[in-house]
């Protein structure tokens, strides 16, 4: 990658490609990445840029972003926390998965000023120091991947789902919707996880680990 | 996607006056509008984000119903004990539709808004009428396997995608709006989303600063709660047809019936003369055939969703027969 640092403000080729033209760039806490500008047709309309505060992964984070900027772009492209990825951009496939306030949303999908203030953890958040979570270690002793892409946004999706089944929801698999909370069956988990899709498709080890994670037997 | 200023509404009056201006949107959830926005189907200039309004609550009304905040998720309002105990229908249709994902974002009054998702309104170099007037539409003569059946006119044969719109039809919902004059009103379920005709790039009655507030369940009517959602994949996939159903059976026959359905029209579609038919009628193959044919009065298929008349007849016959054995 052709990338250029200069005192804290760094332009990669990437960005160029993606802005059309760069008019300003911000340095943001630490994080520098730029841009404001968008695609070149746009120029005729000057947008200020807003300030948002996110606390994500328990630190908190002063940012000046284009309005647009999703809260995936703001993570990955201002925040440099890649573990999120960017897979389809339209909510379709889950990988980039995160938990706002302890539920978890598709990040590509909403814009990171929608949340002002508020918490967001993403898969760089969950181990302690240098012990994985017990998802991301059922993710590996299951072997449930292969490529890895989409794996970021299935152990977050995880996350939020294990705590909405401790809550007692119901899914649309879910027999009865009135009595006690259903078990983790393959179905119910299959059925919940149906918003993180893995084309190398290793879903039988990805239902395996999160049963596991989840306390119950395999 | 395009520039657009950004506004949080910190009251009702706010996010009125802000999605007044010509070109203005309300941003709920974001997950149809956003998407809609990165292809540009959707190029609003100013968003007005109303997320922080206290419109989340869901309360019992004094009638022995439900009111519904318009900021509350779909997937809180599936998950409500008391939905869950007494509209069924609801709970079943909201976690019918979309992923975990997206109904922790989604709401009440944003999905009542949703797009159609139908592939050329989403492709912005084909002709679409609802997305470019006047430009025609790629869907009659493409193809339209998804397309509308019932309710269809010649500019326009997409269909609406939500699945909880199709069981507050059937519940007999009202839609509670304020505009930037504190006028209110209530709008029946029925009459808020409109039949494309020459029109069909305006889906609903809502007026542009109008913003729904609530949306208002009478008590629960009696019977069994039915939503059966066919779709070409068991999970995460828009209907090709579903139907919102509260059947009251006894002893073989039908006492009263509601039935709604999803994936055939523009609108969540109801026939009163096929419920009418099931009042007092034996629960027969007879009977049920008979009133598949009174929904299914003045459907046209349009090439690839055909096979709709038929998988309608049949998931139909399917769901009276589960509701009418007790």
């Amino acid at each position: 990658m052709d990338e250029k640092e200069h005192r804290g403000f760094r332009v990669t080729r990437r960005t160029v490609l993606e802005s059309g033209t760069v008019t300003a760039a911000f340095m943001l806490g630490g994080f520098p990445r730029l841009a404001l500008a968008g695609e070149a047709s746009d120029a005729e309309t000057a947008i200020s840029p807003i300030n948002v505060e996110l606390q994500v992964n328990g630190a908190l984070h002063r940012l000046t972003l284009d309005p647009r900027t999703t809260l995936l772009d703001a993570l990955r492209e201002h925040l440099a926390l890649t573990g999120s990825k960017k897979g389809c951009d339209h909510g379709q496939c889950g990988a980039c998965t995160v938990l706002l306030d302890g539920r978890r949303i598709n990040s590509c999908l909403t814009l990171a000023a929608m949340h002002d203030g508020q918490s967001i953890t993403t898969i760089e958040g969950l181990a302690e120091s240098e012990a994985l979570h017990p998802l991301q270690a059922a993710f590996v002793e299951h072997d449930g991947f292969q490529c890895g892409y989409c794996t970021s946004g299935q152990i977050c999706s995880a996350m939020g789902m294990l705590s909405e089944s401790r809550a007692g929801a119901p899914s649309y698999v879910t027999e009865n919707l009135v009595e006690a909370p259903p078990a983790l069956t393959d179905a119910e988990i299959r059925e919940r996880m149906s918003g993180n899709i893995c084309r190398c498709a290793a879903y039988p080890n990805i239902v395996a680990a999160i049963k596991q994670a989840a306390g119950a037997p395999t | 996607m395009k520039a657009f200023t950004y506004e949080r509404a910190n009251s009702l009056a706010e996010a009125a006056s802000g999605s007044s201006k010509p070109g203005a949107k309300i941003i709920a959830g974001g997950t149809n509008l956003l998407d809609l926005m990165k292809l540009q189907v959707e190029t609003p200039n100013h968003l007005v984000d109303i997320n922080r309004l206290p419109l989340d609550k869901i309360e019992d009304t004094p009638e022995g119903g439900l009111r519904i905040g318009a900021m509350v998720r779909n997937s809180d309002l599936a998950a409500d004990l008391r939905v869950r105990r007494r509209y069924g229908v609801l709970s079943r249709a909201l976690l019918s539709g979309a992923s975990a994902q997206l109904r922790n974002k989604a709401t009440t009054g944003g999905n009542l808004l949703q797009r159609t998702r139908c592939y050329y309104f989403y492709d912005i170099t084909k002709p679409c009428n609802k997305r470019d007037p006047g430009s025609g539409c790629a869907a009659i003569g493409g193809f339209n396997r998804i397309h509308a059946i019932l309710g269809a006119s010649d500019q326009c044969i997409a269909v609406n995608p939500s699945d909880m719109a199709v069981a507050l039809r059937a519940l007999d919902a009202q839609v509670e709006t304020v505009n930037a004059d504190n006028a209110t009103r209530a709008i029946p379920i029925a009459e808020f989303h409109r039949l494309p005709g020459m029109t069909p790039q305006i889906e609903t009655t809502l007026k542009q600063g109008e913003v729904i507030t609530a949306v208002n369940l009478p008590p629960p009517p009696p019977g069994k709660h039915i939503y059966r959602k066919v779709r070409d994949r068991a999970s995460y996939a828009f209907a090709l047809v579903s139907v919102a159903a509260v059947v009251d059976a006894a002893g073989g026959r039908i006492r009263s019936a509601r039935l709604a359905f999803g994936g055939l029209a523009p609108k969540p579609w109801r026939v009163a003369q096929a419920e009418e038919r099931l009042v007092g009628a034996p629960a027969t193959e007879e009977t049920f055939s008979a009133v598949a044919s009174d929904v299914l009065s003045g459907a046209r298929g349009f090439g690839g969703n055909n096979f709709k008349i038929l998988l309608t007849r049949r998931t139909l016959r399917a769901v009276l027969t589960e509701a009418s054995v007790t």
